[in-house]
């Protein structure tokens, strides 16, 4: 049997305001407990609500960014459950009437794009955060995260499989990132997601029944667990089972899900419109001040990168798949001259760089003037690639400029002409044979004879020849 | 006549004209309130060091200069405004212990004002209720008659202003708790459009019906005590951009040609004979000195009952939530988890009609119910607000009873819940709609006052206060004080 897998994801995006979605208090993270957290936050009585206007821009620059619906006019809903990281006792969310509604994204999967669409983004606060360690059997709890203004990006069941719920979650990443709405820190949890799995035999239209999979907060994991999710339904499926409507938790260390809540379980949250709050109205002239100040997205970058620089549209989707390594290679490539060589460099050697420090562009120790100066000696031919790369990693160790590392590295390329000739004609006087084989032989073999040559020069020149001129100086000898 | 049984006005007049210093008035008004909470357990606290200490300073002030509108004169708070440093109770147990750490708007307000309170007044637990029995602190008792209730929930203002244990006090409306109790205990009473005065520092009941407003023997006294509580705050995103005003400023102006709409729907047979006729004779009253009676009907009214009666618990259920045991107010003894920690708390700290209001609220919001109570109940209110803006297309005032009986007996309606709730069936539908009410003391049945009321278009407070003025210039009702044992 052919099993379809449909995921839906719901992704809660904390924006970058400096205080709180309903009050004065900061956000910043990692502060000590309870300290950013004013009479609103902890939610005394008589205490009210005062919108904050930045959280709507945002909003909205997320909701122009994906080509969708701004609703100038968005209303306040009180969903109510208990829970001791819940001050009021109801999260104040937008259920009937979000800000931001219909629109989509494209993703690549190898070669071929994908529309993912997204239902709505609405704003709503986050709750503080229970300390369940580290009190022996009594439970902390910590409210300054109380209040921090979130968008949940809810998206249509439109993926197909873990990968395309990876792509789709990288490019909402990518795109708050460059709207500079999210730091995008998932660690911290600025960035999180749960994911709607369901599986139906393909071909048929209805949906299985789903499962929503908590507590999944890195790209590695997101992946791991709904491939976890899919298999165990299907298995459950093929064993005579039927999959229950349920909320199940994933675990990264044992890389399984387990319950958390049945259907029957579930809240009944109750919710209905907040009488604290006004509906809140966007102007014209507030939503085009909005859209003036949107940045280039990663699509009109891509585009722009490809017609301004002459990199393949696999180049400039990967590049610009984060705002920040998008501009490190614009400065690169500018700064040399040359956009395909500074995105190989890039797609190379930087990335390298990224996964092994496991760290992001900004901590970068070479700076994108400097890589430009590394890749202007090789458009100038002063390095061969073997030589580029010694640099680089002299670069990453040491202050000092590329050509004062060429010189104290001695990998300056040999192109004089005359010195080359003196090497070859010497290679081939100890190589006799091998240039009377290559004589003889039909010219189509020549080709690959000529490589042996290039290897010996190489080689005698301690690497430092410049490899077109061994090439062309040996082609016209040994034709000889 | 003493002064601390007087009006507001009298009293700046004396401490304007230095007949009386803020700390005499103030030290006689706590005095006197003191001694006859005994009898009518009208306050639940009272501030008696702190208000004599502002009194000190209002009298060094007005030495100074000063002219603040209420310099040094003695007031109370209904006890759902937080005052700074000071226990808010709610009347509920599970605030007995809460110190509120700032000012509620409208204290903050009367403050900058000059206005002293004394003391916290009694109040139905987070203001449900109409007869003040029920409080954590114990029921209030009607200072005609201590036998009968004073009406709620702002029962303890209204009786503390007419036992003269305190010339004005704040109060708050929800579905008539400011006028009912006024009408009650012969006592005037003003609830403002809502969003005149800031919510903020208001303990919610229901949010989007709850409105502040003052108690006070004369619509004289009620326009000076909402000038000085009323204000536009960016701290409430539901306060009026309108904010405060002159609201004396039509106290002189005739009634001459005013058109009173007198809706068919409030005069029927709920009402008590004895209280339709005194209505009628108030009315008679300002038709002889040129108003104009009109019969309208306000087709929908009949509706505001059972429509409030989804809103407000519904809106409560949620208000209420954050009384959990958690971070301030009543906690259970030895909780074994966190459900018998909120489930104990929570029982053991409300009280009855709280914990019903909660789960009718709970209920009409639950998934299954949402449509038939609270979308359906909402849909009535925006009728009955369209009802009140097309008969303020033909008439400039409507006018009418402010309840269908004078006040009842303690312990009468208790049993009844139902019962209870029909003493609000005609203040209700202005706190559905959004408009101003007030009640003025209209005459009396068997020894007990019965209040006139009049609903007023959006901000219209200044005119219906001066249609008061002028009923209270040709009438005594309102200077008619029961007898008080001190």
């Amino acid at each position: 049997m052919m099993w379809e897998t449909v995921i839906g994801l719901e992704i809660h995006t904390q924006l970058a305001t400096e205080s709180k979605i309903f009050s004065g208090s900061s956000t910043e993270f990692g502060q000590s407990p309870n300290t950013q957290a004013n009479a609103v936050d902890l939610g005394l009585p008589g205490i009210l609500p005062v919108p904050n206007q930045k959280a709507f821009e945002y909003a909205a620059m997320f909701g122009m960014a994906i080509g969708a619906t701004v609703n100038q006019r968005s209303t306040f809903d009180r969903k109510n459950y208990f829970y001791p990281d819940l001050p009021k006792g109801y999260q104040t969310t937008q259920l009937f009437h979000p800000i931001v509604e219909h629109g989509q994204v494209e993703i690549r999967i190898d070669d071929t794009l994908r529309t993912i669409g997204v239902t709505r983004a609405h704003l709503e606060e986050d709750a503080g955060k229970s300390l369940h360690e580290d009190f022996d059997g009594m439970t902390g709890i910590d409210l300054n995260r109380a209040g921090t203004p979130l968008i949940e990006i809810v998206s249509e069941p439109d993926m197909r499989s873990a990968k395309e719920a990876v792509a789709y979650l990288k490019k909402i990443h990518a795109i708050v990132r460059y709207l500079g709405i999210c730091d995008g820190n998932m660690a911290e949890g600025s960035f999180r997601c749960d994911a709607n799995v369901s599986v139906r035999i393909k071909g048929t239209e209805a949906f299985g029944n789903r499962v929503e999979v908590k507590n999944i907060n890195s790209f590695k994991f997101v992946e791991k667990a709904i491939n976890h999710e899919v298999e165990r339904q299907i298995e459950r499926i093929e064993d005579g089972g039927t999959i229950v409507q349920e909320t199940r938790l994933y675990d990264p260390d044992r890389d399984e899900t387990r319950s958390m809540r049945s259907k029957e379980e579930a809240n009944d949250y109750r919710y209905f419109p907040c009488p604290d709050l006004l509906p809140v109205e966007l102007s014209d002239e507030f939503l085009a001040q909005v859209r003036e100040r949107l940045p280039e997205l990663p699509e009109a970058k891509a585009k722009r990168l490809i017609e301004q620089f002459g990199i393949t549209d696999y180049d400039a989707a990967v590049v610009t798949s984060d705002r920040a390594l998008a501009e490190y290679f614009e400065r690169a490539a500018e700064h040399s001259g040359s956009g395909k060589l500074a995105a190989n460099w890039v797609l190379g050697a930087v990335s390298q760089w990224l996964n092994d420090s496991d760290s992001n562009i900004e901590a970068c120790p070479v700076s994108a003037e400097r890589l430009g100066d590394l890749i202007q000696r090789i458009s100038d031919d002063t390095l061969n690639s073997k030589g580029a790369k010694a640099v680089w990693e002299a670069m990453l160790t040491s202050d000092a400029s590329v050509d004062e590392l060429i010189e104290s590295l001695g990998l300056k390329q040999v192109t004089d002409t005359g010195a080359i000739e003196a090497v070859v004609e010497q290679v081939m006087a100890d190589n006799a044979g091998q240039v009377e084989a290559y004589r003889a032989a039909e010219p189509d073999k020549q080709g690959k004879m000529v490589g042996f040559f290039v290897g010996q020069v190489m080689k005698a020149s301690g690497g430092k020849a410049n490899p077109q001129a061994v090439n062309q100086i040996l082609r016209s000898k040994l034709g000889g | 006549m003493s002064l601390s049984t007087q009006t507001l006005k009298s009293q700046l007049q004396a401490l304007s004209s230095k007949r009386v210093s803020s700390v005499e008035l103030v030290q006689e008004q706590i005095t006197r309130a003191q001694a006859i909470n005994a009898d009518n357990n009208a306050f639940i606290s009272f501030n008696a060091d702190g208000a004599l200490e502002q009194a000190k300073q209002a009298d060094q002030a007005r030495a100074d200069g000063s002219t603040q509108p209420l310099l040094g004169a003695p007031i109370a708070h209904k006890d759902l405004f937080c005052t700074q440093g000071q226990v808010t109770t709610c009347g509920s147990k599970i605030l007995q212990n809460f110190v509120a750490p700032y000012n509620a708007t409208v204290v903050e307000n009367l403050t900058q004002a000059g206005a002293i309170s004394i003391g916290k007044t009694n109040m139905d637990e987070f203001a449900m209720g109409s007869s003040n029995e029920n409080s954590a602190f114990g029921a209030v008792k009607n200072p005609w008659d201590l036998d009968r209730v004073p009406g709620g929930s702002s029962g303890g203002s209204a009786a503390a202003v007419a036992a003269g244990m305190v010339a004005a006090a704040t109060a708050t409306d929800t579905g008539g708790s400011i006028r009912q109790p006024a009408a009650f205990t012969g006592t005037s009473g003003i609830k403002p459009t809502y969003g005149r005065c800031s919510r903020y520092g208001m303990i919610a009941y229901a949010s989007s019906l709850d409105q502040a407003g003052p108690i006070a023997q004369t619509a004289e006294d009620l326009a000076i005590m909402l000038g000085a509580m009323a204000s536009h705050d960016p701290r409430d995103s539901t306060s009026a951009t309108e904010g405060t005003e002159d609201f004396t400023r039509d106290l002189g102006r005739s009634v001459e040609g005013l058109r009173i709409g007198l809706p068919r729907q409030f005069f029927t047979e709920q009402l008590d004979d004895a209280v339709a006729s005194t209505t009628h004779q108030a009315l008679a009253e300002l038709e002889k000195r040129g108003a104009v009676l009109v019969d309208i009907d306000l087709a929908n009214i009949d509706l505001s009952l059972p429509a409030y009666y989804v809103i407000a618990p519904a809106e409560a259920s949620a208000n209420l939530s954050r009384f959990d045991g958690v971070r301030f107010g009543y906690r259970c003894e030895n909780p074994k988890d966190l459900n018998d920690l909120y489930e104990r708390s929570r029982s053991e700290g409300f009280g009855e009609e709280v914990k019903r209001r909660i789960l009718v609220g709970t209920y009409a919001l639950s998934a299954s119910f949402f449509d038939a109570y609270y979308v359906k109940a909402q849909q009535i209110r925006r009728l009955i607000k369209n009802d009140f803006v097309a008969a303020f297309e033909q008439v400039d005032l409507i006018a009418g009873p402010t309840t269908p009986t004078p006040a009842f007996k303690l312990g009468e309606k208790t049993d009844d819940p139902s019962d209870m709730y029909l003493q609000d069936v005609y203040t209700i539908s202005a706190n559905l709609a959004g408009i101003p009410g007030l009640s003025i003391p209209a005459g009396q049945v068997a020894g007990m006052p019965v209040g006139l009321q009049l609903l007023g278009n959006y901000f219209d407070e200044a005119r219906m206060l001066g249609v008061a003025h002028q009923f209270q210039q040709i009438t005594d009702w309102h200077s008619r004080r029961p007898e008080v044992s001190l």
